[in-house]
């Protein structure tokens, strides 16, 4: 293909261009001639096709997200908000703390094991293009049926690449979701989490200021990989006859990004760059567009400069590659020569591409002719805004209008059969088949990991100041109210960072849904949001940053509504929290909030076949009293274990409470029918030694939160009014399914 | 006394290696595998990680960096040398220890608190430990078994050089369900799991591993 130039662009505006299929809509096409005064050149209209992809421009997502600025959080905690490539959280001591979820969907379909691991590796750049050490990792996943042929496909490659990638950089995987449901068949969900720390004044920002700076990209050679991943992947619903769409996905090498990382925090600790922005989605076309808008705006750029490691690939196919393990520095020339020294010793490839000039547009040359002249706001953020119509799905009020009608375990062996089975379904199973193949000690700073409420990582060894993460989404209550879903979503995460007694402090999310051209399905989009921004604001949560994944359907059928939310907290000392379990007999079991009965959208239901029925209301409120309840035990020692409900109810929390230290429990329960299966929100089981009773009880009237004493610990069996079901029962039931179903 | 802790581009665990040394009561020396300069250290350990990003196999191309040659050398001379996991592979592929590791046999990458019988005693790196002492200390790695010719395994068993075997279920298919085996000397130790992770009950199963750092300090001041 013969070279297109800005010149050539002006002197044959009649060129037919390939716009559809790029991605581009006939009306986006028309929208960038008019901003041009000219036809693009190829070059600007692959910037523009993947820039203004939905991936990267949020352009059906954005006149909701909004919500988050106009029902912000009032807080001093938040020191980068929504924006930059991660938020920034104040937690205290100097540090600070940034945390993103990024989904990696499509291309982990497409193929599992590198797109899982390139979704890792592009969430750990994101922190670290903040200025961060990257500490951890999670990873909430969603798979079809667990006995499905596809499943057994996806999942062991998706695990292998999430562990794989994440291993190999040194980051500990301190959690994540592994569910199944038949809707995520032929689009797996594969959201990965990063968490870093960094001192405030460490913070970086994607950022191209100073005539005469120089851009500088370093890291991995650019090659043929990942080319449009945002625009024709991530942006487009799944066909079920079409071609194979491998091309389009990254191939990563861990070995690289971690050079990368430790190469990076060397130049950022002896304050080398000026700005700084990682290449992942878009690749080179997203980081100099971002970083010269970031700046006043001018840049020149050099493309025939960029290290290549195929020397065939045009200067679309450079702007548009999303070879992994890149990044793009603006340097001051005064410190070049140092930055390009500690490259030298790390063995990184660098290689100044261009500067920031004094004008107000982003000019790219190839050999010296120009391909690409435009005002980089208006490929980096003045993208297209789509208000696109939205109506409530006709089945909503159909499932809501269902009764569930499942069996109510009343005597000793329904009780038992109930147990077992939830013990042993694929979404409550032991994980261990999954989380055995991450490393969870690597950094020597694990706290907590998988199967407790939430991660937890120390990050001062002196002062022993630490952090907790967790994810979570109720997809089954989203489905039968979005709204209420996200708020759902939202606490219970929040809960589970509460329950080892840190205090959340801010929130990340992942909005995974099906495609915003069906109008049911933005519906479904702006319900979440709705719920999300009011529940944030009620919970006086800041929300940081997030990430929406759309086109998560094949034909006609979309994914549930998964809004994947993610909530950090902070806590003092990690050496007084409260552990998930008891390691011991003789403490009373306490169960703490309200239990009604709240079967749609429970495990038992969906065991049963039954997805519909009303979903319960958040009362963000007692949320709040809980969590104080829960703080507060934490910071007096009352509590010697405690342990969130949630799917399956209190039989998979007793389940998975008695299992972790092999002590049993014998536990004496009113309305065993439905106290045992039912999932209301706000209940968290506690184990205590008997002299802290008074302690709990006064607790729990302050803050207003029902609190019965259920059983006490002890023996070698689960009893649960008088069924006794042998741990080593529970056990092989618990930890069978996994590796009968994946080997 | 002085231990170094060597870093290759891709090792993952130096940090934890240097505080876990710290804790033991010695003083951790940072090693870079380009240098070519032990810096007066009395002891060296290669800790884990993927160094190199396992190209070629693991520890092949650890094995020739400037570092070693200076390590190679000081351990022949009797200098205490402590391989762990990815350093144990950088120990056989150096020569400095004998077989290979391979694979686990379910062909996973394995993490999981392992339990342990210490079998050797008179290593520089196990003093502090008695013979038939069960410890759990973390195992996580994707090539951990342990394999070698029948002539060398007979020697190892035959001359007391396995200092720890893994516990109940073979985690990889090591031979003989060997952790860690030593050289003729007893200075060089190489060991599959991270003792390094187990230095305290707050971020490690127990504090099991802690003993193989106070072991070489004991080794040293005697």
């Amino acid at each position: 293909m013969a070279l297109d130039t800005v010149a050539i662009a002006q002197a044959n505006p009649d060129t037919n261009q390939p716009f559809a299929e790029l991605g581009l809509k006939g009306d986006e096409y028309d929208r960038i001639k008019e901003i041009l005064g000219r036809r693009p050149t190829s070059s600007e209209l692959a910037m523009y096709s993947v820039m203004w992809s939905e991936h990267c421009s949020y352009k059906s997502s954005k006149v909701h997200l909004k919500q988050f600025g106009d029902k912000a959080v009032k807080t001093d905690a938040l020191l980068v908000g929504i924006g930059e490539n991660a938020g920034v959280v104040d937690v205290g001591q100097g540090y600070a703390v940034t945390f993103k979820i990024e989904s990696h969907n499509h291309p982990s379909f497409i193929e599992p094991y590198q797109g899982a691991a390139t979704g890792v590796g592009g969430i750990v750049r994101d922190i670290l293009t903040m200025g961060a050490r990257p500490i951890a990792v999670m990873d909430p996943l969603r798979f079809g049926p667990a006995d499905a042929a596809d499943t057994r496909r996806v999942l062991p490659g998706i695990i292998a690449g999430v562990g794989g990638y994440g291993n190999c950089l040194g980051l500990p995987n301190i959690g994540g979701e592994v569910v199944f449901d038949e809707t995520y068949i032929g689009n797996p969900l594969v959201n990965a989490l990063c968490v870093g720390v960094m001192k405030h004044s460490d913070i970086k920002l994607a950022k191209a200021a100073g005539a005469g700076n120089l851009v500088v990209l370093y890291g991995a050679k650019t090659g043929g990989d990942g080319i449009g991943g945002v625009s024709v992947l991530a942006s487009e619903t799944f066909d079920a006859t079409g071609p194979a769409k491998r091309p389009a996905v990254q191939v990563g090498d861990p070995f690289v990004e971690k050079v990368l990382i430790e190469c990076s925090l060397e130049i950022f600790a002896e304050d080398l760059v000026v700005g700084i922005q990682d290449l992942g989605g878009a690749g080179l076309s997203c980081a100099t567009s971002e970083l010269a808008s970031g700046g006043s705006g001018g840049m020149k750029v050099e493309l025939d400069r960029v290290p290549l490691r195929d020397a065939t690939l045009s200067p679309e196919e450079i702007l548009m590659s999303e070879s992994q393990e890149r990044m793009c520095a603006i340097v001051e020339p005064k410190h070049i020569e140092r930055f390009l020294e500690i490259c030298k010793k790390w063995d990184v490839t660098v290689t100044v591409i261009g500067e920031v000039t004094d004008g107000e547009r982003l000019e790219i040359t190839w050999h010296g002719d120009l391909i690409v002249d435009v005002p980089p706001r208006t490929v980096a953020h003045d993208g297209p805004v789509y208000n696109r119509p939205l109506a409530k799905p006709e089945y909503i009020d159909r499932v809501n209008a269902e009764v569930i009608n499942v069996p109510r375990p009343e005597t000793a062996e329904q009780i038992k059969e109930t147990v077992l089975k939830l013990a042993a379904t694929p979404n409550l199973a032991d994980k261990s088949w999954v989380t055995s193949q991450y490393d969870r000690y690597v950094q020597g700073n694990t706290i907590q990991s998988q199967p407790d409420d939430s991660g937890m990582v120390r990050i001062d060894e002196k002062t022993n100041l630490g952090v907790a993460i967790a994810t979570d989404a109720n997809a089954n209550w989203s489905y039968l109210n979005p709204y209420e879903g996200a708020k759902l979503a939202l606490a219970e995460a929040a809960r589970n960072i509460a329950t080892a007694g840190a205090k959340p402090l801010a929130v990340t999310n992942c909005l995974n849904f099906g495609s915003p051209e069906d109008p049911g399905v933005m519906w479904q989009f702006a319900e979440t949001v709705r719920g999300l921004a009011d529940g944030c604001l009620e919970m006086g949560l800041p929300v940081t940053g997030g990430n929406v994944s759309f086109y998560n359907q094949t034909g006609a059928v979309a994914i549930l509504p998964t809004p994947v939310i993610g909530v950090l907290g902070v806590i003092d000392d990690v050496r007084t929290r409260t552990p998930m379990s008891f390691d011991r007999a003789g403490l009373e079991l306490y169960l703490l909030g309200d239990t009604h009965d709240d079967l749609a959208g429970s495990e038992w239901a969906y065991m049963h076949g039954q997805r519909g029925g009303k979903a319960p209301i958040a009362d963000l409120q007692r949320e709040m009293r809980l969590i104080d309840l829960l703080v507060a035990g934490r910071t007096s020692q009352i509590f010697t274990a405690a342990h969130d409900l949630s799917q399956g109810g209190l039989s998979a929390t007793l389940t998975e409470m008695v299992l972790r230290h092999n002590i049993g429990a014998e536990i004496n329960i009113e309305n065993v029918g439905t106290t045992l299966i039912s999932e209301s929100p706000g209940r968290v089981v506690v184990a205590i030694e008997p002299a802290k009773a008074d302690a709990v009880l006064a607790l729990a009237a302050k803050q207003k939160i029902a609190a019965i004493k259920i059983g006490t610990t002890g023996g070698s069996s689960l009893v649960i009014n008088g069924a006794d079901i042998p741990l080593s029962q529970l056990r092989k039931a618990h930890t069978e399914t996994f590796p009968r179903l994946f080997g | 006394m002085k231990v170094g802790v060597v870093t290759f581009p891709g090792t993952l665990d130096d940090r934890d290696a240097a505080r876990a040394a710290t804790h033991a009561g010695t003083t951790a020396v940072s090693l870079w595998h380009n240098d070519a300069d032990l810096k007066g250290v009395d002891a060296v350990i290669l800790p884990g990680g993927f160094s190199y990003g396992d190209y070629l196999r693991c520890g092949a191309i650890s094995r020739f960096a400037p570092v070693m040659e200076k390590i190679i050398d000081a351990a022949n001379g009797g200098m205490p040398l402590l391989g762990i996991c990815n350093g144990f592979q950088v120990l056989c592929e150096a020569h400095l220890l004998p077989g290979a590791l391979t694979r686990n046999h379910e062909l996973h990458f394995l993490c999981r608190d392992q339990k342990l019988e210490i079998t050797n005693n008179q290593t520089a790196w196990t003093t502090s430990y008695k013979v038939g002492q069960e410890i759990v200390i973390p195992l996580k790695n994707g090539e951990g078994s342990f394999q070698c010719d029948d002539a060398t395994l007979a020697a190892l068993e035959g001359e007391g050089r396995i200092i720890a075997r893994y516990v109940g279920e073979n985690p990889n298919g090591s031979r003989n369900k060997i952790a860690g085996i030593t050289n003729e000397r007893g200075n060089v130790v190489g060991l599959m799991p991270h003792p390094e992770h187990a230095i305290d009950a707050l971020t490690g199963p127990t504090a099991d591993g802690l003993a193989f750092f106070t072991s070489v300090l004991n080794a040293m001041v005697k």
